[in-house]
């Protein structure tokens, strides 16, 4: 796969690799805090609940709930020509809140709607998650 | 009006607004600076406080001191976004209050227009944000466009009802001759301008200008020598909740509900008491969440709360009176301006667009992707 070579890629690190890999795995892993048992998003490595650094990777449901939506009609660099896309902020069913895309028809989209994590694929380095309709 | 009165607004002035080719961010600050000096009757030497803020250098307080001259006994580069420069009266308030310094000067400058950086994207993402990015969100406006979205589906706010602020906000720019955008609008115009990330269209969205301004702050005392009557700064509040829009709690209450209780609280004085506000409008949805955060209206009545045009010229909540982000300027970091605009109602200097008896100011500013917000209630002897 060719990638437009300005597209902006996240700069794996000492917080975000495990979530990264998992993802290319088809995988999506959030934390939790051993100390509090409040899961977080994004990766960290303290609980910003309760400030303990006994914070863990673990799977994902992978279900949710659309929070808000919006649908981008303007957009900039690689994704210009991609309008109309619909990108989503869905909370999980272990209380975490994330930005996707929101995959499917768009006239189906609509705020506390029920979707799931999906996978896409950028090229050999780059998985994203995308949630779809269920 | 239970407040002391500890330091006040002496001087203010905007550089050239608009498209301002050959001009550098320098030069723009300079020319504010100059301006907002003479407007309080200080010179250059007077100040021995400087607040910027800004993106154009890695230290911005080290290149326009050096540029300018000053070499400052207090500094603050607070960047908190456009709210960054109520913050930074909040602080020189509060350096004054300490006893640090007398005079504080205030700017900011932008070419962004000339420069057309809006539309740059860098390929590579790092720390927190890397998680947002890679989407194609639209920065700030995707963001803003979430958060409206989320306002009607839990309020059952309406377009028509965010139009309504495009709408008087553009009659008050007609009466600046300083303002870009001065033709009348209607709501339907608004409704019809294209989308740009959904629920917002485009005449939901403020400009892309260039321009500067600058403020300066100055003890009781100082003031005592200024060329103008003094504007108190009565009370303050400042907060952030979030970076990047996934982390911001409620997408409906914005940090304003905590920075303007504490501003009114420290002003002692109540909402009935305001006599114009300046309400950080980088997109329409902006002021509907910050009216009802700020407890003009109870959360979810901003969209009734701005209807019928009670933020336009004769109606009975005078808002953004010099044209706002939407129809004046708006260089990026918008807060000075409302500061300005704030400044000149107070003193009775806004001609055609004069809130009458206008006694006492609210100004809220709201930087990143509503992320900081920080309040200043302002007042007049
Ligand atoms: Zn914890």
């Amino acid at each position: 796969m060719k990638v437009d070579p300005t597209f902006p890629r996240p700069v794996f690190d000492g917080d975000s690799t495990p979530f990264w890999e998992g993802l290319k795995q088809h995988e999506l892993l959030i934390q939790q805090c051993k100390d509090c048992e409040q899961y977080i998003f994004y990766p960290r490595s303290i609980c910003p609940h309760c400030f303990s650094e006994s914070v863990s990777f673990v799977p994902a449901q992978g279900s949710g709930v659309i929070y808000s939506y919006t649908v981008v009609h303007r957009a900039f660099g690689p994704f210009a020509k991609e309008t109309p896309f619909v990108i989503g902020l869905i909370d999980l069913r272990e209380g975490v809140r994330m930005m996707a895309r929101i995959q499917g028809p768009r006239e189906a989209v609509a705020i506390g709607k029920a979707v799931r994590v999906a996978y896409h694929d950028v090229d050999d380095e780059l998985t994203l998650p995308a949630f779809e309709l269920v | 009006m239970s407040s002391e009165r500890i330091a006040a607004i002496v001087g203010v002035a905007e550089s050239d607004l608009g498209e301002t080719p050959g001009k550098t961010v320098l030069q723009l600050q300079a020319q504010a600076a100059k301006a907002a000096l003479e407007d309080a009757g200080f010179e250059k030497g007077d100040v021995d406080a400087l607040f910027t803020a800004g993106n154009w250098a890695w230290s911005p307080n080290l290149m326009l001191a050096e540029y300018l001259g000053i070499q400052p006994k207090f500094t603050d580069g607070t960047n908190i976004g456009g709210s960054s420069f109520e913050a930074h009266l909040g602080h020189a308030v509060a350096g004054i209050r300490a006893g640090l310094f007398d005079v504080a000067l205030i700017t900011y400058g932008s070419t962004q227009r000339t420069d057309r950086l809006r539309q740059r994207l860098s390929p590579y993402v790092t720390l927190s944000e890397q998680y947002e990015r890679s989407f194609g969100l639209p920065t700030p406006v995707g963001a803003y466009a979430l958060a409206a979205m989320r306002h009607m589906h839990q309020y059952g706010t309406t377009s028509e009802q965010l139009a309504e602020i495009a709408v008087a906000t553009r009659k008050w720019a007609t009466m600046n001759e300083k303002a870009m955008m001065r033709e009348p609008i209607e709501i339907a115009d608004v409704l019809s301008s294209r989308w740009i990330a959904e629920p917002l269209h485009l005449l939901d969205c403020c400009l892309v200008t260039d321009g500067g301004g600058a403020v300066v702050v100055a003890s009781k005392a100082a003031a005592a020598r200024a060329k103008k009557a003094p504007v108190w700064v009565l009370g303050h509040g400042e907060t952030h909740t979030h970076n990047t829009i996934s982390n911001m709690p409620d997408l409906t209450v914005t940090g304003a509900r905590e920075s303007g209780k504490r501003a009114f609280e420290m002003a002692g004085v109540t909402h009935s008491e305001i006599d114009v506000a300046e309400i950080y409008d980088s997109f329409t949805i902006t002021v509907l969440l910050t009216l009802e955060a700020l407890g003009f209206c109870k959360p979810g009545e901003g969209g009734a709360f701005v209807s019928g045009q009670r933020t336009a010229p004769g109606g009975d909540f005078p808002m953004n009176t010099n044209g706002g982000g939407l129809s004046y300027c708006h260089p990026g970091m918008y807060g000075i301006f409302l500061l300005i605009e704030a400044t000149r109602q107070l003193r009775g200097e806004c001609g055609p667009r004069q809130v009458e008896h206008a006694r006492l100011a609210l100004v809220n500013g709201t930087g990143g992707v509503l992320s900081s917000t920080s309040t200043a209630i302002l007042g007049r002897d």
